[in-house]
């Protein structure tokens, strides 16, 4: 077994750019469901309005980056308010159910015959993200130290992502840290204690959709970018799980909850990935157990256990307080 | 204070006839026809009821007798299904809650609503109004709110100091004991710069001695000026501290008036004292009426 390789894919997964894009992404729910309480179970159809908002005004109307990007982050508010006006006067698992309902129609709209003049259909849309590789700095080659090598197309996803994760990071810090966080605390913790003292709920659990869902939104740009692709059948409803997975992981209602938890899972299942295929070629695994078409699919389900293992032993993630997360408000 | 307030109150007061609906020479709070039914149940149906500014007024009645729900009618927690009600002569009807508490209308809860991964000082700090900070960009540039937080910090403090929650005060408020989420309550409500205080059963399961302190922060907090109308059902409590009692029953305004003419009054002896008043599951019954009947 060439336990280097091993190594080298788990290190590469961690911090390469779909970390960074989950992180981004996961940073966005954390607003929601780590400090808000709001259950967005929909997450992905923010990524994928942002994604398919660049995609659409670069590919199919031939419109410049930067409209692209404004595109992008106007459906992914348009959508929040969409999703927020009917749902968040009524209680927490109305949001649930509304939200992943409306991810599922809208990956199925984004893929109809009807849509296909504009999104693309099933063949989706490529070759949009020109414009942002004609920025980068870097020079062609290869980039790193010891194991960890990197082109310079990624590096450049990857330079662009974890800042915007950072930068993100930084302004969510201030903002929970405001009295505005606090009012976003207090609706998390008993929102009819924080409507009897003068908050207006419905307007900060509003403002809090949509700023987590622009976020998303420009997590999915950054997905989008990074493959040069957007195809509706890569938001399924597993992105948003995978997200709260390594929300979960990290530590829900932390600032450093969704980077460490995405760097994390992304290390972990690269890591699974990359060893059991070794294993199974050094034959230490018999390709009647698992075969290496399997491999995908048991890394997840040993993702499973380990969430199941996290959950049952440290519900409050990596960086969160058990004892915190015990306290009742009655 | 100029004119000893706790004289001219009960002067005042006591030249009022103690019948149902009576108009009162300073009434802060203004009921009219207020009405809530749940389905063919009347809940409420209050024809008029005025709570006098600077007293303290008990609302009292049997369980299910709808002083919670006309509590949250009025607080704006619930809809109502017709009247009108004002506060500080401005109408008030329909207000959602959020609305009525700035305009000094604050209330509690009977169980008790504390923000648990909050501390206590953040407790205190989420009530007071008009906060610079509370609106997406200025609370990300620090220095718009920063000195205004100070001056929230320092009255904050105080009022822990006064029930003396001081040393608790970076604790997370759901480590309080039940006594002591009590007194932040009362605390936070304060913070919130009220002109009247709605308080719902705030002696309910409380233990005999802390129900002694709440009964001294209420009383001074009447002789500082500020109205406070509480629902309770333990006669005893209301007789020692209120200035005037309102009694209802099935949903009706039954009788007011001083609390020594109360016990006397037949209607409420009949609506209320004839009624098994000391029913051992009125606590839990009570409390399953504040919480179906909120959303």
């Amino acid at each position: 077994m060439d336990f280097s390789a091993i190594v080298s894919d788990a290190l590469r997964s961690g911090i390469g750019p779909i970390a960074a894009v989950y992180a981004l992404a996961a940073t966005g729910l954390n607003l929601h469901f780590g400090y808000t309480g709001l259950l967005n179970f929909g997450q992905v159809g923010f990524m994928l309005v942002g994604g398919y908002g660049l995609a659409i005004t670069v590919s199919t109307y031939d419109g410049p980056m930067w409209l692209g990007v404004l595109g992008g982050i106007a459906c992914a508010i348009v959508l929040a308010l969409l999703l927020g006006l009917p749902t968040l006067r009524l209680r927490a698992d109305y949001l649930a159910i509304t939200t992943i309902a409306a991810g599922e129609a809208l990956r199925l709209f984004y893929r109809s015959n009807w849509a296909e003049p504009v999104t693309g259909g099933v063949f989706g849309l490529q070759r949009f993200a020109n414009d942002f590789y004609a920025l980068n700095p870097v020079e062609p080659g290869t980039y790193g130290v010891w194991l960890v090598r990197f082109g310079s197309r990624d590096l450049w996803v990857m330079i662009v992502g974890w800042a915007l994760v950072l930068v993100t990071g930084i302004l969510l810090a201030l903002l929970i840290h405001s009295p505005w966080g606090r009012v976003i605390r207090s609706i998390r913790e008993d929102e009819v204690a924080a409507r009897s003292l003068g908050k207006n709920v419905y307007a900060y659990k509003m403002q809090s959709l949509v700023l987590g869902g622009v976020i998303g939104a420009v997590a999915g740009m950054m997905q989008a970018i990074q493959v040069q692709s957007v195809n509706p059948d890569n938001y399924d409803p597993g992105v948003t799980f995978f997200l709260y997975t390594l929300l979960v992981l990290g530590g829900a209602g932390r600032i450093l909850g969704p980077v460490v938890g995405a760097i994390l899972f992304w290390f972990v299942l690269s890591f699974l990935d990359s060893a059991l295929r070794q294993a199974i070629d050094a034959e230490y695994i018999s390709p009647d157990l698992i075969s290496t078409s399997e491999v995908g699919a048991v890394r997840f389900a040993l993702v499973g256990v380990a969430l199941i293992l996290l959950v049952a032993f440290r519900p409050q993630g990596i960086l969160g307080s058990r004892k915190e997360m015990l306290l009742s408000g009655r | 204070m100029a004119a000893d307030p706790v004289v001219s109150r009960t002067g005042r007061l006591s030249a009022i006839d103690p019948e149902p609906g009576v108009r009162k020479p300073d009434s802060l709070l203004v009921m009219d026809e207020v009405t809530r039914t749940f389905g063919g149940l009347v809940a409420v149906r209050v024809e008029h009821l005025e709570v006098q500014r600077g007293t303290i007024t008990a609302l009292i009645g049997p369980n299910g007798a709808g002083k919670t729900t006309l509590f949250n009618v009025v607080s704006g927690f619930d809809r109502a299904d017709g009247g009108r009600w004002s506060f500080d002569g401005q109408p008030l009807t329909g207000s959602p809650a959020h609305r009525v508490a700035r305009r000094g209308l604050v209330r509690t809860f009977q169980l008790t609503r504390t923000l648990a991964r909050l501390t206590v000082l953040e407790n205190l700090l989420l009530a007071a109004p008009g906060q610079r900070g509370e609106r997406v960009l200025p609370a990300l540039l620090r220095p718009l709110w920063r000195g205004q937080e100070r001056e929230f910090e320092r009255r904050a403090d105080e009022l822990l100091d006064r029930f003396r929650l001081g040393p608790l005060r970076d604790d997370h408020a759901g480590t309080l004991s039940g006594g002591q989420r009590k007194l932040l309550e009362l605390a936070r409500a304060l913070m919130a710069r009220p002109v009247m205080l709605l308080l719902d059963e705030p002696m309910a399961g409380v233990n005999p001695a802390l129900t002694q302190s709440l009964l001294g922060h209420i009383t001074r907090l009447r002789d500082e000026g500020l109205t406070v109308c509480f629902v309770e059902h333990d006669m005893d409590v209301v007789m020692g501290i209120s200035d005037w009692v309102a009694v209802m029953a099935d949903g009706h305004l039954v009788a007011e008036g001083p609390p020594h003419t109360i016990g006397r009054n037949a209607a409420v002896v009949d609506a209320y004292l004839g009624k098994r008043h000391d029913e051992p599951e009125a606590a839990e019954e009570q409390g399953t009426e504040e919480q179906g009947r909120e959303e």
